[in-house]
């Protein structure tokens, strides 16, 4: 499945608490914390981002805390995809085990702010529409993979508890 | 085959006969462990998946300890569904207010975490328990829901730094220094997705609350796990105060492979003070006097243990807090709270200006009991930050060790505990 949306930059080490503030966390509704999704960077972020739209990041990007918020309040606010140059292992993991794509890409700080993207979510790879660049994923291990064809962890907890 | 710790633990919790860094494994839980704001989702979905029954009502811990006693009307919503969870299910370990703790500091205080065991929280300061030599990692509410399910979690083995500390430390300098030093030195990712493994004859004499807030950190430097060898001070610790915690005391092997091995002299180490807004902004607390603070915050599951609060009351004793500054001490179990009454530590908290609160996460996040206004700055013994992360977005958190955040109550700006 291919996406396109628009391009939306973050620096290093964005972490969770940037990513959806803890006093937004006494609820899980992922509208209300689509509403506050990066506030505390941006605080219009949530309303000027479109269905659609890609967020990227630097390097180590959702450090910090566990919260599976930041997960919910990132799809809440309508965004596709995360890329990033690393990513921190909870939200690594917590995006694999929910289902928002991410993509490692090393050298995601050619893009740019506001760029067009077309990404091809089974392949891994990332067209930069406005600069006609391509950039290819770190693939994910086999593993991982598995999880994610099942529809996400739970999933494939079940079937692997039945098998 | 020659293995670390880690390896060993994780291998332990397989039904594997080798493994090495870079496996996937599909290991064992001992422990799950959720709170108020991440368990109500593994609930969620733990119920949207129809399962019945919970794979051991033994091995699950519930805490609701971060918004707790419930701040607002949605907090409260939210620790009912861990009640009411709790209940249907005959949860063995779930505290209710009144018993409850920071989760980090009950779990080993109730023995219910030690050496050799695999464990899970969705909370990202589970890494704390590896201070007992076990393998213990923070995961999002989803892995906690599997693990409800099938009492299994998926790891990824990961490669281990070995940190060694020599020499004798300084006065005033604790574990929570040699951790803000040590991630000053690798950065926020500087040890991503790798456990680290802390050791030397600094480690070896360092009491367990200090070992507890030292390894609680490693997800500071963005490590997978902290863990310390067991030894006779684990042993006396799991087997003191009425706990009966039974173990398997794992060493790493002698020819046992690590990525990167990091020694440092902890004499040349001074108290230390994390800037805003990462903890890997971290120098001597020399270097920062001339900050002025509106709160000191000594408290949290990084530092809200006895021996911290006993040496807050050590630097505050006949001392008063600076007139413009908000001193706040939040012990983090109702068992260290009950102590610090009997030791008279309370006393000197209150006549020193302080607050003394009941158990709770509380300000460390920005959920309550201490909430920074626009503009303010704290010193605080927790452990992140991050802009905004105590209240305000335009508010600044400084880390340190307790006797640094008292020593500065009194200043009003940030100070050596000498300088008291």
């Amino acid at each position: 499945m291919k996406i396109k949306g628009k391009a939306w930059k973050f620096g290093n080490d964005v972490n969770t608490d940037e990513i959806i503030p803890a006093r937004f966390l006494n609820t899980h509704d992922p509208k209300e914390l689509g509403a506050h999704c990066m506030e505390d960077i941006d605080a219009d972020f949530s309303k000027k981002v479109s269905k659609g739209d890609i967020i990227v990041g630097g390097k180590n990007f959702g450090c910090g805390s566990s919260r599976e918020h930041a997960q919910i309040s990132i799809k809440g606010a309508g965004v596709s995809c995360v890329i990033a140059q690393s990513f921190a292992r909870i939200f690594y993991r917590n995006a694999i085990n929910v289902g928002l794509s991410i993509f490692e890409i090393k050298d995601a700080q050619g893009i740019s702010q506001d760029d067009y993207l077309e990404v091809d979510l089974d392949k891994g790879v990332v067209v930069d529409l406005s600069e006609n660049k391509s950039y290819k994923a770190q693939p994910l291990p086999k593993f991982i993979q598995e999880i994610i064809k099942t529809g996400g962890l739970l999933k494939w907890v079940k079937k692997r508890k039945r098998g | 085959m020659a293995y670390t710790i880690t390896e060993k633990i994780l291998l332990a919790h397989t039904n594997k006969k080798s493994i090495a860094p870079g496996d996937f494994i599909y290991a064992k839980i001992d422990m799950a462990l959720g709170n108020d704001i991440t368990a109500p989702i593994a609930i969620k979905e733990f119920e949207s998946t129809g399962t019945k029954n919970v794979f051991d009502r033994k091995k699950i811990a519930l805490v609701p300890d971060h918004f707790t006693p419930a701040k607002d009307k949605k907090s409260a919503d939210q620790a009912k569904i861990l009640q009411r969870f709790a209940i249907k299910h005959r949860i063995e370990n779930y505290f209710e207010v009144g018993e409850m703790g920071i989760e980090h500091a009950l779990l080993p205080e109730k023995g219910l975490v030690g050496p050799g065991d695999l464990i899970i929280g969705a909370d990202s300061h589970t890494c704390t328990y590896g201070a007992l030599g076990a393998f213990s990692t923070g995961v999002g509410s989803t892995d906690l829901a599997a693990g409800f399910i099938n009492g299994h979690v998926w790891l990824k083995v990961p490669e281990t730094i070995k940190f060694v500390y020599h020499g004798k430390l300084g006065k005033w300098v604790s574990g929570k220094d040699l951790i803000l030093h040590t991630i000053g030195d690798i950065g926020v990712d500087g040890a991503l997705y790798k456990a680290m493994e802390l050791t030397g004859e600094v480690i070896r004499s360092l009491c367990m609350d200090d070992r507890l807030a030292m390894c609680n950190m490693a997800i500071e430097a963005g490590g997978k796990s902290g863990i310390i060898e067991p030894d006779e001070i684990t042993r006396r610790y799991i087997r003191g105060e009425g706990r009966r915690v039974k173990g398997e005391f794992y060493k790493s092997d002698k020819d046992a492979k690590y990525c990167e091995i990091r020694e440092y002299d902890v004499k040349k180490i001074e108290p230390q003070v994390s800037a805003p807004h990462l903890p890997s902004n971290a120098g001597p607390v020399t270097k920062f006097k001339s900050i002025k603070i509106d709160q000191s915050v000594i408290g949290s599951c990084t530092n809200g243990r006895i021996s911290d609060l006993r040496i807050a009351a050590k630097v505050l004793k006949g001392k008063k807090k600076d007139p413009r500054v908000r001193l706040i001490i939040i012990p983090a179990t109702q068992k260290i709270y009950l102590q610090a009454i009997k030791e008279g530590l309370a006393e000197v908290f209150l006549k020193a200006g302080g607050v003394f609160s009941t158990p709770s996460c509380g300000p460390c996040l920005g959920g309550h009991l201490g909430i920074l206004a626009k503009g303010e700055r704290a010193i605080a013994t927790t452990n992140r930050n991050f802009r905004g992360r105590m209240g305000h977005p335009d508010s600044e958190v400084y880390l340190s060790n307790p006797a640094v955040a008292a020593a500065s109550a009194v200043k009003g700006r940030i100070a050596h505990p000498e300088e008291i």
